[in-house]
């Protein structure tokens, strides 16, 4: 008997809408699967922070139900099995983003990402470990624990959403969605041997995604296949009258795209290499595994040139102005008067000393750093060199981007500068833990797409098991079409040039 | 109570003898948008607490805001009645700060880049003295939540047993239009705030887009204020007074400072920069809990929402819907309505003029409207306790009593009497005529019977008249009113005396 789990989505759904397998045949094998390796922080994976098999059992018998009655399919994908980053909310699932501030909270509302999936017949398994408020490259700043990477239990997953990537790797689910604010959709993907897509800023709702940084925060698709991710992508995206900076405009064709890709060749298609990102700093297996990709893609066709875009090399420092602006901004309301935590004080406790107390005890170190970090850049006195300076840095780094796009038809780079490190080697170095997101970040301040894709193995100076490494694959804004047909191409030769698909490679969980 | 920290008040003609008052206004209009200016729950005012909430105007997590369309336009109008320049484009802000009852803990507001800048506003004095008032910038905010401290002896945070939020309120729309410095009003500094406010409250009633009720906080104003001496040129510390809760109150206010102002400078102590809250009761000014350190709001334009950008035609299609501006309005009414200048003030201070507008366009005479709103309803109102517009009575039925009157159906007791029946919630004028039949007796028959009966009662009176003494006929019309209990029309009863006694 096949093992369910192994399935992409695509097949399972093909396999549920003709009815040789039940929807609640595929999400019992996955929750069994859960069962099996996620375990509790400190043994098992620890993809997931909350499992709701009863609810998720009872959503597939309604697609079954529905199937049997003769209906079509709600969607492409009804049926599948998802995981779902903890930073969505869910009126019927605990929602924390990671923090021991919104531990137990319970949402009133779904986001409407959440609201979609479930409309599209999607099995919600259950809601995925991440870094706290998604800040963080390792999962390793979650309040509940790390997550594994399936491929060596002693390395991190990367961050912020590792439990999304790693309930890939580990079987545990199909799919999942993912939020991406510097990379914690791609990088958590180029570690774990997924794919990863962070779409078009304002391409998928962000109602009801807990807000890291507004202006930087994407939600997207996380699959083992790039046709997986494009039909995720197709049901998480579209305009929504809710996120005022939500695009109103046709979700790009991806699927279509994905499709063509993986059957065809990119001949005509120029591919930028950019000069900035891929020098020194990146691990040499990492830049092996890059040269090797760009091979490829010429030998699918593609015309290989190289750009330069000056001012990424200030994505970094202008981030970490942004981004912790923003944070001190959003999680103000972490205050506990109104919902998650309260930390009394005394008889005599003011609602301001209530206020410092629970802020204390419920955020961690890094979001701490965060919250002061942006306070102080935006102080008076500090905006115009800090905050001001900043968003100039993100208009050059825009501007960096059109340039290079007049170029080439998308960009390209190794997605991270190293392959997953060990569990403990950068959490107490935030310097270090900052750099991975170098190349992820410029696309994060432009506001274009990107996405990570598996492509291949390389072993660091710690030794152990080889690693995966992920290609970056960068486009325009709502340039998602040809991105994902690049990465479908890119997906199918690797997989013929190096004997079937890399996550077949990952280790059996003990 | 301790007066120990408060100055000696200097006496008011001597303070502007002295002393150059320098005026400024923040006036916070709640706009009466059907939903909050984020969401989309409804903004009625006096609902149970927390029932007109949703996760963004509770600041939930995940929760986003969406700009309201109609409070952006009526942003516009009122920056285009005020003579303002509209902002092509610009941005929200948020005004980061601690407090409970402000679910996000910042305020979305706009900052740097308001919709509407450099206006003006003319406002007429008691005595028709024409000020100009520049108008720096109106923007558009949302409103907190609202506290109510239990316990303690103050009714503030600080000393209460606990606090009860209520978050209906958090999400409405407020525009806040700011006035430059008004330098050189001199004495007239009280009347010039006390004018400007009822100016600009009348504006903004004739565009429509907010109740402007002091009383329930629909419109606030804050005062600021700061005293040099005279003709030095110089500038002195400002306060910035609050909880000026009436017309009446900006004027006190203004008056309160200025003495109390210049007792501080007398005492050669200087003047603190400090929020400051007007006591109604008291007419004065204490100071507000003193901040050790200035606050930074670390502003920063709102990442959740995209700029507002109104195209030119939009704002021309929005100057196109503005009212006539008050001070011309007032003049054609003046004119239209033949008033004196004491009438017409008469009628702006006992806040009637839209009241008697209205009541004449549904067909009154506007002396005979002006009448009844400035005197009979007003001492309703004033005995009920409530505002001349919250009487339970509509210009349009107060013009069908008029016109009953006229008609000759009522007289002038038994319109009271309608009137009375109206407020009463009896139902309109007819009902109330029907329910309590009220109807003037116009039938000769009874009418005769009962002069009959009064010239019999008084024989002597009788004999009188017949003699000529047509004077005297006033005892039996007197009589007969009060045997029908006013129901009879008097001019027909005097003619039916005069009838019988001719005879």
């Amino acid at each position: 008997m096949t093992d369910l789990t192994r399935l992409t989505a695509a097949e399972l759904a093909a396999g549920i809408h003709s009815r040789e397998v039940s929807a609640v045949e595929v999400a019992q094998a996955h929750l069994d699967r859960i069962a099996e390796v996620d375990g509790d922080a400190g043994r098992g994976v620890h993809a997931f922070l909350h499992v709701a098999a009863d609810a998720a059992l009872a959503s597939a018998a309604l697609v079954d139900e529905a199937i049997g009655a003769g209906s079509a399919p709600a969607s492409p994908l009804a049926g599948v099995p998802l995981a779902l980053k903890d930073v969505f909310t869910t009126i019927d699932m605990p929602t924390t983003a990671g923090s021991k501030i919104l531990e137990g909270w319970r949402p009133p509302y779904d986001a409407t990402v959440t609201a979609r999936l479930r409309a599209a017949g999607i099995t919600i398994l259950g809601k995925t470990n991440m870094d706290e408020f998604a800040m963080g490259s390792s999962t390793e700043h979650s309040a509940y624990g790390v997550t594994r990477n399936p491929w060596d239990g002693t390395r991190v997953p990367g961050g912020s959403g590792g439990g999304s990537a790693s309930a890939l790797a580990a079987f545990e689910a199909p799919l999942s969605v993912g939020t991406d604010t510097g990379g914690s959709i791609r990088q958590p993907a180029a570690f774990t041997g997924t794919v990863g897509v962070k779409p078009t800023y304002g391409g998928v709702s962000r109602y009801g995604l807990i807000a890291c940084a507004s202006s930087l925060d994407q939600g997207g698709p996380c699959a083992r296949t790039v046709l997986d991710a494009a039909l995720l992508h197709e049901v998480l995206a579209g305009y929504d009258p809710l996120d005022s900076t939500s695009i109103d405009a046709a979700v790009p064709a991806v699927v279509e795209a994905a499709r063509a890709g993986a059957s065809g060749d990119l001949a005509g298609l120029k591919v930028g290499v950019v000069r900035e990102l891929g020098g020194e700093g990146y691990q040499p297996g990492v830049r092996a595994s890059f040269d090797a990709a760009l091979q490829l893609l010429e030998k699918l066709g593609a015309e290989i040139v190289e750009v330069s875009c000056p001012h990424f090399e200030y994505g970094l420092a202008a981030y970490y102005l942004i981004l912790p602006s923003e944070v001190s901004s959003n999680l103000a309301r972490f205050d506990a008067m109104r919902y998650g935590l309260r930390v009394q004080v005394a008889d005599t406790g003011s609602a301001e000393e209530v206020m410092a107390a629970t802020r204390e005890a419920g955020f961690g170190a890094e979001v701490k750093r965060r919250i002061m970090l942006g306070t102080y850049a935006l102080s008076s006195g500090y905006y115009d060199a800090y905050y001001g300076q900043a968003q100039k840095v993100r208009t050059l780094i825009s501007r960096d981007f059109a340039a290079a796009f007049e170029r080439a038809d998308v960009l390209v780079s190794p997605t991270a500068p190293t392959t997953a490190f060990p569990i403990g080697d950068k959490v107490d170095d935030p310097l270090a833990m900052y750099l991975n997101d170098l190349a992820t970040i410029p696309t994060n301040l432009a506001g274009t797409a990107a996405m990570s894709v598996p492509s291949g193995l390389a072993r660091d100076q710690h030794g152990g098991v080889e690693l995966p490494v992920g290609l970056q694959i960068m486009a325009p804004a709502l340039g998602e079409a040809v991105m994902y047909r690049v990465g479908a191409a890119f997906e199918a030769v690797r997989d013929a040039e190096q004997d079937g698909p890399l996550i077949r490679r990952v280790r059996e969980w003990s | 109570m301790t007066l120990a920290n408060s100055p000696t008040l200097v006496d008011y003609d001597e303070v502007v003898e002295r002393f150059d008052p320098m005026l400024g206004l923040e006036v916070h209009v709640e706009l009466n948008t059907r939903t909050k200016m984020f969401c989309g729950c409804p903004t009625a005012f006096g609902a149970e607490p927390n029932t007109q909430v949703c996760p963004t105007c509770l600041g939930l997590p995940g929760s986003l805001p969406v700009v309201n369309r109609v409070a952006v336009e009526s942003a516009m109008r009122i920056g285009l009645a005020l003579n303002c320049s509209i902002a092509p484009w610009g941005r929200f802000a948020r005004k980061n700060y601690f407090y409970p009852d402000m679910p996000k803990n910042f305020q979305t507001s706009q900052y740097d880049e308001p919709i509407a800048v450099n206006g003006w506003l003319d406002v007429a004095l008691d005595d028709g003295e024409i000020v100009r008032v520049e108008i720096e910038r109106a923007h558009m905010e949302e409103d907190t939540g609202k506290s109510l401290h239990v316990g303690g002896q103050t009714g503030r945070i600080h000393g209460a047993d606990y606090s009860l939020l209520d978050y209906n309120r958090a999400g409405v729309p407020l525009i806040e239009i700011v006035t430059k410095m008004i330098p050189g009003t001199g004495a007239r500094a009280p009347e010039v705030a006390r004018a400007y406010v009822t100016t600009l409250r009348e504006l903004v009633k004739a565009l429509g887009v907010s109740d402007v009720r002091m009383d329930q906080g629909s419109m606030r104003c804050d005062v600021n204020l700061s005293l040099s001496p005279r003709d030095s040129g110089t500038l002195g510390t400002r306060t910035e007074t609050k909880n000026v809760n009436s017309l009446r109150s900006v004027e006190r206010a203004v008056r309160f400072e200025m003495t109390r102002q210049a007792g501080v400078l007398d005492a050669g102590d200087p003047i603190v920069q400090e929020t400051r809250h007007f006591e109604e009761q008291s007419g004065t000014t204490r100071a507000g809990r003193r901040k050790e350190t200035s606050e930074d709001y670390r502003y920063f334009p709102e990442p959740d929402l995209v700029p507002i950008a109104p195209p030119v035609e939009w704002v021309e299609e929005l100057r196109g819907t503005l009212p006539e501006p008050p001070r011309e309005r007032r003049k054609r009414i003046q004119a239209d309505w033949s008033l004196s200048d004491e009438e017409l003030r008469d009628l702006v201070n006992a806040d009637a003029l839209d009241l008697v507008a209205a009541t004449v366009a549904a067909g009154a005479p506007s002396q005979e409207a002006r009448s009844w709103w400035v005197s009979y309803l007003s001492q309703q109102a004033n005995s009920q306790g409530v505002t001349l517009d919250e009487l339970a009575i509509t210009p349009e039925q107060l013009a069908r009593v008029i016109e009953l009157v006229a008609g000759g159906e009522l007289n002038n007791k038994l319109a009271r009497q309608v009137v009375d029946g109206v407020l009463a919630g009896e139902g309109s004028p007819d009902d109330v005529v029907a329910g309590r039949g009220l109807a003037v007796v116009s039938d000769d028959g009874p009418l005769i019977a009962a002069v009959d009966e009064a010239l019999a009662a008084q024989p002597e009176v009788a004999d009188k008249i017949r003699s000529g003494k047509i004077a005297a006929a006033g005892a039996i019309v007197g009589a007969v009113m009060k045997a029908t209990r006013g129901q009879a029309d008097a001019q027909r009863v005097r003619e039916l005396v005069l009838q019988r006694c001719s005879g």
